[in-house]
C-alpha cells in the first residue's frame, strides 16, 4: 500500500505493525507527534498508552512491560535518553528486548530543538554503565524508519536485548511517500527457531518460580554473565550487520554517513558523477554493530574516507578510523548545533582533498 | 493426635536468609507469603523488589519477582500491571527506596490509582549501605550521615509517606503498621490483606507502611530497637488506617 506519512508517524505505524503491546514516554521535542499519535490509536486497539511523570518512569514502565514478554516502546529525544540510561543499563544486564527511539536534537544540555546527530557515542558506546550494548538502527528515509520500527521487536526479542532505533529531528518531521509492501529498506531479520520466551514473568502457574535480575553478586557470577553477554553480542556483530553502499566499485573517496546526512552524501555522489568526479558512499544502517570490516575491506582500494556527521565533534569518524586501521586517510566534514550538512557543502570538501 | 504447629508457606522457599539478626524484613516476608496463600493468588502474583537490603527478596519468596532499579519499582509495577491486569502485583520498597530517590515515582503511581499495592518499610535508615539517614529518619536521631543527630535545619523533616499520600484521590488504601510483637504482626498482616484484597477488587492504589527493626543500622541490639521502634518511631509515625475508599 503506498503512504504519505511523516517520519515520526511512519514510526508509529511501523511499530504497531510490529505488534506493539505498550507504549509509554514524556513529552519533549522534536517527537510530540509520536504520542499524540500512540494515545489517539492505541486505545482503539486495546493496546496500552501512558504517558510518564518522567524519561525516568517511563524507561521503567517499559522495563516492567517487557519482563512479561509484552512488546514495549518508548520514544524521546536527546536529553530525555540522557535520564533513560540507567534504565537501558538495567535493560541490558536484565537481557529484556524493548524498543527506544531517540529522536536526536543538537546538544549539549538543554542544546536546541533543530535535529542533529550529537547522540552517536551515547548509543553505541552505552550511555550507562557497565559492559553492554544495545543494537541501534539508522533509518534515513520515512520508509526505513517504518521498516526498522516493524522489525525492530523480533530483532530485540531473537537477541533478548533493547534496540534503539535513532535519528534526527529533521527525519522526523520528514514527510515522504513510500509503499509499504516493497521488499526494500527492509531489515529481513531471521529468525532460525522459536523465539525463547521461557524467562517471561506472568504468574508460577504450572512452573517453577522465575526471577529476573542482574545483580549477581557470587563469586565469578557476574564475570561468567559478563562473558555470556559478549558472546550474544559476538553472534549479533556476525549476523545483524546492515549496510548499503552506492557508486562505491571505482570510488577514489569514500563517504561515511548515516540518517539524514547520508541524503545530503548521496546528493553529492551523484553531482560529482556528472562531473566524473569518482566518489562512493558507505551507509551504516546499524550503527552498532558497526561495518568495521566491510569499511576495512574498501580501504584496500579506497585511500580516502570523508565521514559527513551532522556533529562538530565528530563521532562516528572515530569508528571509520577504527576501521581502517591506518589503511587509508580519514577526513571529516561536520556540523553540530542543528545545522545541516549540504550537498554543496560536501562537495566543496571532497574537492580539497580529491 | 498429631497436631501441624508449624508450615512454611508455600509461596516461601525453603532456604536461608541473609538479613541481621533482628531485622524486620523475614516477618514481613512471611506475612505477605502467607496471605498471597491464603488468597490463593500464587499463580498470578509478580513481586517489583527494591534496591536494599530487601533486594534479594526474589530468592525467599517462592513466586515470580523482578528486580527494579532503585525508586522504580512503582514504574515497572506499572509496566507489568498495564499489561496484564488480571496478575496481583505488588512492590516491596524500603524507606530510600520508596521515599527518597523514588519520590516522583510512588507520588505519580498512586496518583494515577495504579492498582497495585505497595508494602513501603520504614526502619528508618538505609541499611545495607551501612545506616545512612533515611527520609524517615527522626529529629536528633543519629545515623552513618547524622553523627551528631538529624537536624532539621539542614536536614529537613522526616517524611510522612501515608499521610502524604492519603491526600491523593488516586490513593484507596492506606494504613500503617508494625512488626515488633506478635499482636501487631497479626494486625499488619490483615492491613496488608485488606491493601491486596482492593487490588483484587479493582479498587485502586493501596499502599501499607511497617515500621521495621534494623538493629545494624540503628547500632542497638534486637530487643532495644524493638522498643526503640514501639516507644518513639510510633510518636512521629502514628499506626492506623489512612484512608479507606
Amino acid at each position: 500500500m503506498k503512504k504519505v506519512l511523516q517520519g515520526n508517524i511512519a514510526l508509529c505505524e511501523g511499530a504497531i505493525e510490529g505488534g506493539l503491546d505498550a507504549y509509554y514516554a514524556y513529552p519533549i521535542t522534536p517527537q510530540n507527534e509520536i504520542s499524540a499519535y500512540f494515545a489517539e490509536v492505541l486505545p482503539q486497539k486495546n493496546k496500552v498508552f501512558l504517558q510518564a511523570e518522567s524519561e525516568i518512569a517511563a524507561i521503567n514502565m517499559v522495563f516492567g512491560t517487557a519482563v512479561t514478554g509484552k512488546r514495549a516502546m518508548t520514544s524521546s529525544s536527546s536529553p530525555g535518553i540522557s535520564l533513560m540510561q540507567e534504565g537501558i543499563s538495567y535493560l541490558c544486564g536484565c537481557e529484556l528486548p524493548c524498543v527506544i527511539v531517540n529522536v536526536m536534537r543538537g546538544g549539549p544540555g538543554l542544546g536546541n530543538i533543530s535535529g542533529s546527530q550529537q547522540d552517536y557515542f551515547q548509543a553505541t558506546r552505552g550511555g550507562g554503565h557497565g559492559d553492554y550494548h544495545t543494537i541501534v538502527l539508522a533509518p534515513f528515509s520515512v520508509k526505513e524508519i517504518y521498516e526498522f520500527a516493524k522489525e525492530s521487536f523480533l530483532l530485540a526479542e531473537k537477541y533478548r536485548i533493547p534496540v534503539l532505533i535513532l535519528y534526527d529531528g529533521y527525519l522526523g518531521q520528514t514527510m515522504e511517500i513510500f509503499d509499504t509492501d516493497s521488499n526494500e529498506e527492509k531489515l529481513n531479520v531471521k529468525i532460525d527457531q522459536n523465539i525463547d520466551k521461557s524467562w517471561v514473568l506472568d504468574g508460577a502457574k504450572n512452573r517453577p518460580s522465575r526471577k529476573i535480575r542482574s545483580l549477581l553478586m557470587a563469586e565469578g557470577e557476574l564475570e561468567q554473565h559478563n562473558l555470556k553477554l559478549k558472546e550474544k553480542y559476538t553472534q549479533i556483530k556476525k549476523n545483524e550487520i546492515r549496510v548499503k553502499f552506492y557508486e562505491i566499485e571505482d570510488a577514489k573517496i569514500g563517504l561515511v554517513a548515516y540518517g539524514i546526512a547520508a541524503r545530503a552524501a548521496l546528493e553529492a555522489v551523484y553531482k560529482l558523477k556528472n562531473k566524473n568526479i569518482k566518489v562512493g558512499l558507505i551507509r551504516p544502517q546499524t550503527l552498532w554493530p558497526f561495518p568495521y570490516n566491510e569499511i576495512k575491506n574498501l580501504s584496500n582500494y579506497i585511500k580516502k574516507f570523508l565521514v559527513v556527521e551532522m556533529s562538530s565533534l565528530g563521532q562516528m569518524v572515530e569508528d571509520v578510523k577504527l576501521a581502517v586501521e591506518g589503511n587509508a586517510e580519514v577526513f571529516f566534514y561536520g556540523r553540530g548545533g542543528g545545522a545541516l550538512v549540504s550537498s554543496n557543502e560536501i562537495i566543496k570538501k571532497v574537492l580539497e582533498i580529491y | 493426635m498429631e497436631r501441624t504447629q508449624f508450615v512454611k508457606p508455600k509461596s516461601l522457599k525453603n532456604t536461608h536468609h541473609n538479613y541481621c539478626p533482628g531485622c524486620g524484613h523475614g516477618i514481613i516476608h512471611r506475612i505477605i507469603a502467607e496471605i498471597i496463600d491464603e488468597l490463593n493468588i500464587r499463580e498470578k502474583t509478580i513481586a517489583v523488589a527494591p534496591v536494599g537490603c530487601a533486594v534479594f527478596a526474589y530468592d525467599y519468596w517462592d513466586f515470580d519477582v523482578t528486580e527494579a532499579p532503585h525508586g522504580r519499582p512503582p514504574a515497572v509495577a506499572t509496566g507489568i500491571k498495564r499489561v496484564l491486569p488480571d496478575r496481583i502485583v505488588f512492590t516491596y520498597q524500603g524507606d530510600g527506596d520508596l521515599a527518597a530517590i523514588g519520590t516522583a515515582e510512588i507520588i505519580h503511581a498512586a496518583n494515577r490509582s495504579e492498582n497495585i499495592t505497595v508494602i513501603f518499610v520504614n526502619n528508618t535508615v538505609y541499611g545495607m549501605t551501612q545506616g545512612q539517614m533515611a527520609p524517615t529518619t527522626l529529629i536528633g536521631q543519629k545515623t552513618l550521615t547524622t553523627p551528631y543527630g538529624r537536624d532539621a535545619n539542614r536536614d529537613g523533616y522526616p517524611l510522612k509517606v501515608c499521610e502524604l499520600l492519603s491526600v491523593l484521590d488516586g490513593t484507596k488504601f492506606s494504613a500503617r503498621g508494625m512488626v515488633t510483637n506478635p499482636k501487631e504482626i497479626i494486625k499488619t498482616k490483615s492491613l496488608i490483606k485488606k491493601a491486596f484484597f482492593k487490588q483484587i477488587e479493582n479498587k485502586g492504589f493501596s499502599i501499607v507502611e511497617v515500621l521495621s527493626m534494623c538493629p545494624s543500622g540503628l547500632h542497638m541490639n534486637p530487643i532495644e530497637t524493638k522498643e526503640w521502634v514501639e516507644k518513639e518511631l510510633t510518636k512521629f509515625f502514628p499506626l492506623g488506617v489512612f484512608k479507606d475508599v
